[in-house]
């Protein structure tokens, strides 16, 4: 409790000794990775290799083009295994998976993070505003809320990423982003409601500090951390709905690369050549987990320093 | 409690109306015309005709006056007819639901009887090798997508074993043995994430039960360590558990329509799906009505089953 009031009037202060305090906190930072078990090592290091490898995918030298098929060119074998000019091996159509893989992490990343980013900005300033106010506003916004929830999520985005014919990714980022935000809302609301009873916030009421400012500097600060918690748990879960998509068939359009998309399409050869299956299902399984056990780990840490305190 | 209800039931009901508008209003904006499932394109020259049959299903209508019309039937049980094959929707649905419910229910059914021995015991060695093993497998089954479950069981069940078939569907009227076969393989690709987040919720709230005084209690009288477990620290976990388990219908909504495109089930998931390829709006609308409705009456369930799992919350409401 103490901690987020430090948090208040931290923000309030004009930061001189801002050069020393990054510093320190560059320290912390690696001393707190360096406690890290090693199975979140792993997924953490696995996490920066993969946001690396498909932020550079256009200039990793060597990388195939992820669209190339060699083989009607004569120059590639499909189902083809590990070579060294085909790490992790081709596809039923000879394309590189190693390219594929790569490019395919590229758009599950930016859905992703888009919807994470959606959902935050969203999920703070709605639920601070419905937990801080409260009354007809907060009746309202949680109606609105519920309902959203209540709508079968994947039969809307199916119902309308078919009916708008163009499946481009920003396409899918936005109609996620319709269904992404209530949840948010809803944990930003609760936090908000716990936040607004503390003393720090009574007592910015008591010096006579306007609404708007309360709502700007006491409580959307003390949201947001518990948002983001929530928005990265929801990595986890909008890699996995990506991929779903894709493996049904509608996510980004063919040829396009994407995890889902190559495990829906290494399917029909599962008897000639599992491979195809196994490498982006392992990526994909990995990604999910690294998500999940970093979050998990996090949760660890901060629920030990809030019993410290 | 009658209070409670009565203020439930006026929510589902306006619910129902939200969901159902935003849908039909979803159907309307968005583009892609009904005309284009009634009468195939090459047919479309014909404007007359073209008209003829816009009047016959009422698409000349405004929006309002449609939706009112679609409401009306509905609330007597007619939620109208397929567009694409003139079958009532209502009939399709009977037809189909109990298939997409069962997978469910066998699906909730796996999980509790995997999640629930399991999350106890983990509880009960908390922080010991035995609870560290079962978290480490619980969060990997978080993190399996449903469909990769699916093919990884019907690669190494169906194809590579031949104990289960990989596709279709056995009615239980064919025999009760055929149908179980047929469902099994879906409803476990289901199960296993599912019985991963049970664990996990059941396995925290049982920790901080078992830290409760009467817990202590019921072992300094000694009673042996699983009457404890199962009769004193069981019941009070259970609170977070079911409503984990009523709000996963929603996420096995979504579960079953995947695993029903993987295993080629002719289940409900399945039809929406095609009924969205085809732009059969009535359909679409229909079963998506009863999806929420499903959903939302399942959830009301959960809070008044609160009130008989745990007499605390009786009390205080």
């Amino acid at each position: 409790m103490s901690e987020s009031a430090d948090l208040g009037v931290v923000g309030n202060q004009p930061t001189d000794d801002g050069g020393s305090e990054s510093a320190g906190r560059a320290t912390r930072f690696v001393g707190v990775l360096k406690r890290m078990p090693w199975l979140t090592k792993f997924c953490f290091t696995w996490l920066i290799l993969l946001v690396s490898a498909a932020t550079f995918a256009d200039v990793i030298p060597g990388l195939h083009d992820p669209d190339y098929q060699g083989f009607i060119f004569g120059d590639g074998k499909t189902n083809d295994g590990p070579s060294a000019s085909h790490w992790l091996g081709t596809d039923n159509v000879s394309r590189d998976i190693l390219a594929r893989l790569i490019y395919g992490a590229r758009v599950s990343l930016i859905f992703a993070f888009s919807g994470v980013a959606v959902g935050v900005t969203v999920g703070c300033i709605l639920g601070s505003i419905s937990g801080f106010l409260r009354g007809f506003v907060d009746t309202s916004i949680m109606a609105f809320v519920d309902v959203m929830l209540s709508f079968p999520a994947l039969v809307g985005l199916l119902f309308v990423t078919t009916l708008l014919e163009a499946r481009g990714l920003f396409v899918l980022c936005a109609v996620t982003a319709i269904f992404i935000w209530p949840r948010f809302t809803r944990v930003g609301r609760a936090t908000a409601i716990t936040v607004s009873g503390q003393d720090f916030v009574s007592a910015a009421k008591a010096i006579g500090t306007s609404r708007r400012r309360i709502l700007l500097r006491e409580i959307l600060p003390n949201v947001f951390p518990a948002v983001l918690a929530f928005g990265l748990v929801s990595m986890a879960i909008l890699i996995i709905l990506e991929s779903t998509l894709s493996f049904l068939g509608l996510g980004v359009e063919i040829p396009t690369a994407s995890w889902g998309g190559m495990i829906a399409q290494s399917r029909q050869d599962l008897l000639i050549n599992v491979w195809p299956a196994i490498w982006p299902s392992v990526t994909l399984l990995m990604t999910v987990y690294s998500f999940n056990n970093l979050v998990d780990w996090l949760r660890a840490q901060t629920a030990v320093r809030s019993a410290a305190v | 409690m009658p209070k409670m209800i009565a203020s439930r039931l006026l929510r589902l009901v306006l619910t129902l109306l939200t969901v159902s508008f935003a849908t039909f209003v979803m159907v309307n904006v968005l583009p892609g015309d009904a005309i284009n499932a009634l009468i195939p394109i090459d047919a479309q020259q014909d404007q007359e005709f073209v008209e003829q049959v816009r009047e016959e299903w009422g698409l000349n209508d405004p929006m309002l006056v449609r939706y009112g019309r679609w409401l009306g039937n509905a609330v007597t049980g007619d939620l109208g007819d397929s567009i694409v094959t003139g079958q009532p929707v209502t009939a399709e649905i009977t037809h189909r639901l109990p298939i997409t419910l069962e997978i469910m229910f066998v699906a909730v059914g796996l999980s509790l009887l995997l999640a629930v021995p399991v999350g106890v015991f983990s509880a009960y060695r908390e922080g010991k090798r035995p609870d560290r093993v079962i978290s480490g497998f619980a969060q990997l089954g978080l993190s399996m997508p449903v469909f990769v479950t699916g093919l990884i069981l019907i690669y190494i069940f169906a194809l590579k074993l031949n104990w289960f078939p990989a596709t279709g569907w056995n009615r239980p009227s064919n025999g009760i043995g055929p149908n179980l076969k047929t469902v099994a393989l879906p409803a476990m690709s289901l199960a296993i994430t599912e019985a991963a987040v049970y664990t996990r919720v059941l396995r925290s709230d049982m920790i901080s039960t078992l830290k409760e005084n009467y817990i202590l209690s019921a072992r300094a009288k000694g009673l042996t360590d699983r009457f404890v477990l199962f009769r004193h620290g069981l019941r009070p976990s259970l609170l977070t558990l079911v409503t984990v388990v009523g709000l996963s219908v929603g996420t096995l909504i979504g579960g079953t329509l995947v695993v029903e495109f993987l295993f080629a089930i002719p289940g409900i998931g399945r039809r929406i799906f095609s009924a969205i390829y085809q732009r059969d709006f009535m359909m679409v609308q229909g079963i998506t009505v009863l999806i929420t409705a499903f959903y939302v009456i399942v959830n009301t369930v959960v809070d008044v089953a609160y009130m008989v799992i745990d007499p605390r919350i009786r009390r205080t409401n």
